[in-house]
This record gives structure tokens, C-alpha cells and sequence, in this order.
């Protein structure tokens, strides 16, 4: 089986080729826009966060500008706050994760083999959502109303509505409404990598930039959640004054503090591996070998990826917590050096052991690497609590952080725009303009951050928007500013080298740094991702399977047609990468841009508490959003299998664990899982810092929320009959008992209500009732979920959709449902025993 | 009865070591918070929880070491070298006992890291 076809002849051959093209063609117009495609969607997320990324640039020069000299009076304070809140969060959350995401929706399918992603209008949907929110959180400046109180939006600052505006409100409802297409990105990435790679590529063969991927796309799942859950927490005090940071009514901002670096500090290393991929693809080229120590980078990737949620606390080291826990996290810190320092090992032997090319993304590379080394340095340093007391919150931090970013991140990403810019448009960048813009680059990033360092031990405290003169920081300040305009140069050179017209440049030639890696093989002039899917044998297929372009392009692969004119890929098992299944993925649709827009107004009006715009858009997303799954999703094919080329027939649909759905629907569970774990988190966190967390007020009693748990429990033993009678063929069983779910369902939120509603419990009194409040209302919103979902499988029957042979939404809805009684269990059992057992 | 498991072929057994090393990381850092938060409700001194973090790390690094053996067992114990990279199942499962050996180590290396601030810190200190 692992030999090609033959060819056919050229008329079949052609034949097959223009009804592939048009299949995957994008629409013509205004409504190239609904296109869904991976490779415009991850060329407008890359195009976007870049843009957002020049902007906070130059609010970067702005706050350089106004430190330049003491006593400056360029800025107002009020505007510097603005200038550098933004800049802080632009920069991490409009172009350092999402451009990875970008990246990744460009490049896997190509490099994976695949045709697309396995969800692409689900990647649509997170860019428009991703770009909705950029212009809006971006936009607020304009209006003097950005938000101000730093990055980090640390409460009670950032919880005060006169210190802080309605700037706050932005920040937390905008970048709430961006995570959601992290974690969609998140999802999609990794049902792509676990199941749709070409046949073959067992997990040994997989290029190590998937691998890379794979992690941080599993890191996303566990750290944005906590995020979300310290946004609807804040939230909930800016708009409705529930006291969850507010010490006199029983509050810590402390806890503030933990949910956001729970968040914070893994999402460096969320920017840092994708960028590390990229270099772990780059080497290799440019070594002419394999990489040094595959299973080395993997176990740097899986290594880092769990060291990093270790380390929260080191942002917290000054926060007055026991040493002993400080000292914990002190160690995981110094820990996460270890796999770190792998990476760069590697990629040091494999440079060794083969004859290196010099070139502008080796330069950047290695440029990026020495960076990196040098942050990583200080990040040794200020792990160590007793040297960050004396360096937190000084110029030092920043001097760190950006070593790290800009090294492990920036220069990388450059070396990747320089590397796979001829994938994009067939055409190489500059070599002269490239090897200027790294100096200017190099040489102004070192004049700008390395003088921080020294302010930074010279006492100078982070976002001030002046100093006094002769204390020993002008010079330093001065030195910053023309570094930092040295460096802006730099990346205008980049900027000028991707947008000059080019087309009387000649067309590169396919593959021209002879890379090993398959997304070389595929041609930027066609949609199609690769023309047949090949089956994969080596980790560098392009060097070790002979004429493997020439196979692929002639279509003597898997799916070389498309007959039935629908866009297909392959899902293949974990492992083995065996095929297993025909997948139909959605095409060209209105459904994405209108979803994303519709929620997006839902946060925006939040934001200025139009409560009737907030409900209609609402509304809107909702009816869109079931649109596009009744439409677009658990589709009846046509027929049971199909031939897919080299003897080889495959079904065209499964349900249950084989499906990529229901996989999908399995990690963004773990998501939310982990948002309500936070929860509850919180919950015992008032335990923790109170003598008596309930301040003496009445709790929701025990027998309410035993009701509730209990009630939930057999709406979930109802779902799971549903599922039963639905496998013996019983369609009016599954109809009767999907009702009976639902109101199950549907009773038990009454019950789960009824407990703190009933004990009078007002969560604007003390912080205890609100998280009680807060735990009871994050089941009910997923209760209303669940009993939706159950009158949607009640629709699907009654529309012939859901049937014996054809059971994807049960399956996915049961799985659902799992989660659901989990949580409703824990929340019942946690607000209504644990104040008796204490 | 088998002491030790039959080897299971699924992608998870990777990450043993390292979800090892995060309960024990959370056991050490939510135990030690609590008490600190909560002195009084145990009844015991802070020795006591020095000497439940040992528990708890001996417990771990026997976890980490029978993940270990069990990859090192699945690696063939050594008689293959990397880099595996053959498109064969026997080097794929080759391949994942090789890198669950390393994640094993690692883990093992990072649980005595994050256990050693209990033979130094000899109290809650603020």
C-alpha cells in the first residue's frame, strides 16, 4: 500500500484537478471575506496581530519618548498610563499569542499533510472574533479611554472605577471575548495534530514543530481558563459590585493576583515554544541534517509545558506569602531551566554535526537565541526571591522580560517570516535588507533594554512617567529612547521588505532552501493544501522518500479528486497515524463572521451596560450559532464509504470517540473544567485568609443544593437512557426520555437557585455569598446549555438526524452532559456541606 | 496477579512523570498554604509538615520510578538507539518509551527541587 498509483492520463489528471480547485477555491469579491480557508484565515490573523503589533510599537516609542529626559511633559501622566497599559496589552494579547495561532492555522495542514484543519470555519470564527476584539481594545485610546492601571490590571486599582474609567471594563470584556478564540484556536489545533495527519506519520515521524504545537495548544486549555473565571470575578464587582477583591466586605485583591498568573506565567512560555518550533523547523534546513535529539525536544516541549504552571508565584514574591511557599515556587523556577537549556543544546549539536548555512532566518535565529540566553539569565536571578525584593517592579523586570520575549519570540518569528515568506508568495524577501534590518535590530534592541537593567539596580521604579534629574538615571533613560528607535527602524526595514511589490522579482523555485519538512512541498498559488495526501515514511520526507513531490503533485495520493464536490481530508488514528475516516469539512460561510459578530456586540455592549443591545446581540449569536451547528455539523453523507485512491475505502462518517467532534467537544471541556476549578478555587481561598469565611451569614442550607445535585444527577442518568434507547433503535423512547431530561434539568436548576435565594443571600453584603452565588450561577448558565442541547437532539430526531446509524450530537451531547453532573455535584456539594464540616 | 502493568499503547503515558510531579507540586504548595493560612486547625507543628512533604516526595519519586521502568521496559531497555525514526510501530513504541524515560528523569530531577525548600524553611515566615 505504500507505493504511489500510477498516473493517470493527462486529461483524467486535469480533469481531477480543476474539480479539486474549484471545491477549494475561495469566493470571488466582496465575499472573499466569508472564506474560511486555512491559508487566508492564518494569513489575515498573522497580517492582523502584526498590525497590532506596529501599534504598540509605537506606544512604545511614545512612553520611550516622554523617559527620554527628566521631568518631561510630553505625555500626561493619565495618557502615559493609557499608552503603556495598552502597549503591555496589545503586545501579549493581539500579537504574541495569536500570531503563533496564525502561524499554526497557516502552516500545519501543509506541513501535517492534511488539506485543512479539522474545523476551519471554527478558525474563522476566531479570527473575526480575535480581530473585533483587537480594534475595539486598540480603538479605546482614541477616545482617551483605554485602560490604564498596567497589564496585569491588578485590583484594587484596576477594581476602582474613578482611578481607573471605563478603560478596566474594555480590558476585561474585550480580551474575555479574545480568549475565546484562543480556546478555539486551541481546539482545533489539537484535534489537527492528534487526528488528521497524513497516513504514516506516526508520533515519531511528526514534524517537532506539531509536537510544540500540541503542547501549548493543551497548555491554552489549562491556563486561559483560570483567566476567564478572574474576568467574570472582576467583572462581576466593576458591574455589580459583588465584592470579590474588596477587603472590607471580605475580599483579597490577592486572589486577583493568583488567577492572573496562573494565567501569566505559562502564557510566556504559550509565546516562547511556538517560536522555539520555529527554529526547531529553521535548523535543521539550514544544518542540512535531521535534528540532533528529537526525543530530547520533546521531552523540552512536555517538560516545559508542565514546569511552567509552577511558577505563578514568582510574580509574587513581595506579596507577603509563607517563604515555604515561596521557596516552591522559587525551585520549579529554577527548574524550568533544565528542558530550556535542552532546546538550546540541541539545536547547538545539530548545528555542530552538520555544515551549517548562513542565511537571514539563521541570523535572526541565532541573533533571537543569544537574546534569549541573556533574559533567561535575569530569569535565574530574579527567581531567586531575596534578588527580586530588591528588583520587583523596577527597570530590571523590564529589562528582563523583554530579553525574553524579544529574544524568544520576536527575533524568532522574523526568522520565521524570512524562512517561510516564499510558502506565502513564491517569492524570496531581501538577503541585503533582511541582514540590515537584523543589525539595526540587534544593535538598537541591546542600546534600548540593556541600560534598563542598570536603572532597574539604580532604583527605578516601573511606570513612572517621569523621574527627577541627577539620580543617575538620565543617561540611561536617553541611551533607552535611541535604542528603542534604533530597533523601530529595524522592523520598519521588515515591514518595507514584506509589503514592496514583487512581482518583477523571478518566482522562487519550489522548496529553495531544500527543507526536509512536507508543507514545502505544497504551491502557494494552490488552495488546495496538497493536491493528494501522501502517505509519510520519514520525518524528513522531503529528503528521504524519492519523488515524493512529483507523486503528491500528480495526484498519485490519497483524495487526488473530488468527485463529490466537497472539501475532504483524512482522519487517521493517535498513534499509527492509520486512516480511519473520510472527513467532510464546511466550507464558504456567512455563518462565521455573523456569530462572531453578534457575540463580540454582546461584550462591547456589556461594556457600556446597554443591557437591551447586550440581550439582542445575544439573541443573535445564539440563533447564528445554532444555525451554523444545524447546518454545518453531524452532516448525513450520501453514502456509507468512499474509495479514497490506492485501493483504499473509508467510511464518510463516525460518532462517538472516533469522531473529531466529539474530541472537540472532550478538550474544550477540559477548558471549561478548569475555568470552574478556579471557581472553586476561589472559594476555598476566602476559607483559607478568613476565621470564619461566612462573616456569620446564612449559607444556601443543605437541602436545597442536595436536591439540586441529586436532580442533576438523573438528568444525566436520562441523557445517558437517551443514548441507550438511541443504540437499539427506540426513537420514541429517545424522544420521551429527552424531555424528561430536560425537565429534569430544568427542576434542578430551580432547586439549585432556590438555596441562596430562599437564605436571602445577597452577594453585594460579603465576599461569601457572592462566591456562593457565582459557584450556583456558573451551573445554571451550563444547565441552560445542557437543556438546550437536549431540545436540539429532540429536533434532530424529530428531523431524521439523529438516528440509530447516525448518532454524533447524542454521543457529543452525553459527553456534555458528563461534565455537567461533575460540576453540578462539586458546586452542590461544596455550597451546601462544606460550611457544616469546617 | 501482575505487579507491574501490561504495556498499554496509548499516547498518555507520556505525561505519567510529569502529572506526578504536578500533584506533588500542588500536595506540597496547597498543604503548606493551608497550614500556614490555618495553623490551628491540625493540632501540629510545622515539623509535621515537613516531614508529610518527605511523604509525599518519596511517594512521588517511587511513582516517577516505576513510570520510569515501565518506559524503560517499553524502550526496550537501551538495546535500540535513537533516533528512531523508522515508520514502524516497533520504533514508534521505541521512540515513546525513549522520551517517557526522559520525561521521567526530568520529573524525577524537578519533584527534589521543589521538595528541597523543606529541609532548609523552619516555619511559616511572613
Amino acid at each position: 500500500m505504500s507505493r504511489p498509483a500510477k498516473t493517470l492520463p493527462a486529461k483524467g489528471r486535469q480533469a481531477q484537478e480543476e474539480r479539486l480547485r474549484s471545491v477549494w477555491a475561495n469566493p470571488q469579491g466582496w465575499r472573499y471575506w466569508t472564506t474560511v480557508n486555512n491559508t487566508q484565515i492564518g494569513l489575515w490573523y498573522a497580517s492582523a496581530s502584526f498590525a497590532f503589533m506596529l501599534f504598540a510599537g509605537v506606544l512604545a516609542l511614545l512612553v520611550r519618548l516622554q523617559l527620554a529626559a527628566p521631568q518631561n511633559d510630553l505625555l500626561s501622566a493619565d495618557f502615559f498610563n493609557q499608552a503603556f497599559t495598552l502597549h503591555g496589552t496589545v503586545m501579549m494579547f493581539l500579537f504574541a499569542v495569536p500570531v503563533f495561532e496564525a502561524v499554526a492555522i497557516f502552516l500545519l495542514p501543509p506541513m501535517l499533510g492534511a488539506r485543512e484543519l479539522p474545523f476551519p470555519r471554527l478558525g474563522a470564527f476566531g479570527f473575526w472574533s480575535f480581530f473585533l476584539g483587537g480594534i475595539f481594545v486598540c480603538g479605546s485610546i482614541f477616545f482617551d479611554a483605554a485602560p490604564s492601571s498596567g497589564w496585569f490590571m491588578y485590583p484594587p486599582l484596576a477594581t476602582d472605577k474613578e482611578m481607573s474609567g471605563i478603560g478596566a471594563d474594555i480590558w476585561l470584556l474585550g480580551l474575555s471575548f479574545i480568549e475565546v478564540a484562543s480556546i478555539a484556536a486551541a481546539v482545533e489545533l489539537i484535534v489537527g495534530i492528534m487526528k488528521c495527519r497524513a497516513p504514516g506519520m506516526r508520533i515519531n515521524l511528526m514534524p517537532l514543530f506539531a509536537w510544540y504545537l500540541l503542547i501549548v495548544a493543551g497548555m491554552i486549555l489549562f491556563a486561559f481558563p483560570p483567566l476567564i473565571a478572574g474576568d467574570i470575578l472582576f467583572e462581576m464587582q466593576r458591574m455589580f459590585n459583588w465584592p470579590f477583591f474588596d477587603a472590607e466586605r471580605g475580599g483579597d485583591p490577592l486572589l486577583w493576583q493568583h488567577l492572573f498568573w496562573i494565567f501569566g506565567h505559562p502564557e510566556v512560555y504559550i509565546i516562547f515554544l511556538p517560536a522555539i518550533a520555529l527554529m526547531a523547523m529553521i535548523v535543521p534546513t539550514f544544518s542540512q541534517r535531521p535534528i540532533v535529539g528529537y526525543s530530547w525536544i520533546v521531552l523540552a516541549a512536555v517538560g516545559t509545558g508542565f514546569l511552567s504552571f509552577g511558577l505563578w508565584v514568582h510574580h509574587m514574591f513581595t506579596t507577603g506569602l509563607p517563604q515555604i511557599s515561596l521557596a516552591f515556587f522559587s525551585a520549579a523556577s529554577e527548574a524550568v531551566a533544565i528542558p530550556t537549556g535542552v532546546q538550546i543544546f540541541v539545536f547547538i549539536a545539530t548545528m555542530l554535526a552538520g555544515r551549517v548555512i548562513i542565511s537571514t532566518p539563521m541570523l535572526f535565529g541565532i541573533g533571537g537565541l543569544a537574546t534569549f540566553i541573556i533574559g533567561g539569565l535575569t530569569g535565574v536571578m530574579v527567581a531567586l526571591a531575596p534578588f527580586d525584593w530588591q528588583a520587583h517592579d523596577t527597570y530590571f523586570v523590564v529589562a528582563h522580560l523583554h530579553y525574553v520575549l524579544i529574544g524568544g519570540m520576536l527575533f524568532p518569528v522574523t526568522a520565521g517570516i524570512y524562512y517561510y515568506y516564499p510558502l506565502v508568495n513564491a517569492r524570496h524577501l531581501s538577503d541585503r535588507l533582511g541582514t540590515i534590518a537584523f543589525w539595526l535590530m540587534f544593535v538598537g534592541f541591546n542600546v534600548a533594554f540593556f541600560p534598563m537593567h542598570l536603572s532597574g539596580l539604580r532604583g527605578m521604579p516601573r511606570r513612572v512617567f517621569t523621574y527627577p534629574a541627577n539620580v543617575g538615571w538620565d543617561m540611561l533613560n536617553l541611551l533607552s529612547t535611541v535604542g528603542a528607535f534604533i530597533f523601530a527602524s529595524g522592523i520598519l526595514v521588515v515591514v518595507f521588505d514584506v509589503l514592496r511589490p514583487k512581482h518583477r522579482q523571478p518566482r522562487a523555485k519550489i522548496n529553495p532552501w531544500n527543507a526536509g519538512t512536507l508543507e514545502w512541498i505544497s504551491e502557494p498559488e494552490e488552495n488546495w493544501g496538497v493536491r493528494s495526501i501522501p502517505l509519510i515514511e520519514s520525518r524528513y520526507p522531503l529528503w528521504d522518500q524519492k519523488n515524493l513531490a512529483r507523486n503528491v503533485n500528480g495526484g498519485r495520493f490519497y483524495l487526488a479528486d473530488a468527485e463529490e464536490g466537497r472539501r475532504e481530508g483524512l482522519v487517521t488514528s493517535v498513534l499509527d497515524a492509520k486512516p480511519q475516516q473520510v472527513l467532510r469539512v464546511g466550507g464558504t460561510s456567512y455563518v462565521t463572521i455573523v456569530s462572531a459578530f453578534a457575540l463580540g456586540a454582546v461584550f462591547i455592549a456589556l461594556t457600556f451596560h446597554w443591557w437591551i443591545v447586550a440581550a439582542a446581540s445575544g439573541i443573535t449569536s445564539f440563533c447564528a450559532i445554532l444555525w451554523w451547528l444545524w447546518t454545518g455539523t453531524a452532516e448525513i453523507p450520501e453514502k456509507l464509504a468512499k474509495d479514497v485512491g490506492l485501493g483504499l475505502t473509508l467510511p464518510l462518517y463516525a460518532s462517538g470517540p472516533a469522531s473529531v467532534g466529539w474530541w472537540a467537544m472532550f478538550i474544550t471541556m477540559v477548558g471549561d473544567a478548569t475555568a470552574f476549578a478556579s471557581l472553586v478555587f476561589s472559594y476555598f481561598f476566602y476559607w483559607t485568609i478568613h476565621r470564619d469565611f461566612t462573616a456569620g451569614i446564612a449559607g444556601p442550607g443543605i437541602h436545597w443544593p442536595l436536591a439540586a445535585a441529586l436532580l442533576f444527577v438523573c438528568a444525566w442518568i436520562a441523557t445517558l437512557a437517551a443514548r441507550q434507547l438511541n443504540k437499539q433503535g427506540r426513537e420514541a423512547g429517545v424522544r420521551v426520555v429527552l424531555v424528561g431530561a430536560c425537565a429534569l434539568t430544568v427542576a434542578a436548576s430551580a432547586a439549585g437557585f432556590a438555596g441562596p435565594w430562599l437564605y436571602g443571600m445577597d452577594p453585594t453584603r460579603h465576599v461569601y455569598p457572592a462566591t456562593v452565588w457565582i459557584l450556583v450561577l456558573w451551573v445554571l448558565a451550563h444547565a441552560a446549555v445542557g437543556a438546550v442541547m437536549h431540545i436540539y437532539c429532540l429536533a434532530r430526531s424529530f428531523a431524521g438526524r439523529l438516528t440509530r446509524e447516525h448518532d454524533i450530537d447524542i454521543h457529543n451531547v452525553v459527553l456534555y452532559w458528563h461534565f455537567m453532573a461533575v460540576t453540578a455535584a462539586i458546586t452542590f456539594a461544596v455550597v451546601g456541606l462544606f460550611p457544616g464540616v469546617r | 496477579m501482575r505487579v507491574l502493568p501490561k504495556q498499554v499503547d496509548t499516547l498518555w503515558t507520556l505525561f505519567t512523570a510529569p502529572v506526578v510531579w504536578a500533584l506533588h507540586f500542588l500536595t506540597c504548595y496547597i498543604g503548606a498554604a493551608i497550614y500556614c493560612a490555618k495553623p490551628d486547625l491540625f493540632g501540629v507543628g510545622f515539623d509535621a509538615v515537613r516531614v508529610g512533604i518527605a511523604v509525599a516526595t518519596f511517594l512521588a519519586l517511587g511513582a516517577i520510578s516505576v513510570s520510569a521502568w515501565l518506559a524503560w521496559r517499553q524502550w526496550g531497555f537501551g538495546t535500540d538507539d535513537p533516533p528512531h525514526d523508522d515508520p514502524t510501530r516497533r520504533d514508534r513504541i521505541l521512540f515513546q518509551g525513549f522520551a517517557t524515560l526522559l520525561l521521567s528523569g526530568l520529573s524525577f530531577v524537578a519533584v527534589i527541587y521543589v521538595a528541597l525548600p523543606a529541609l532548609f524553611v523552619m516555619e511559616c515566615v511572613r
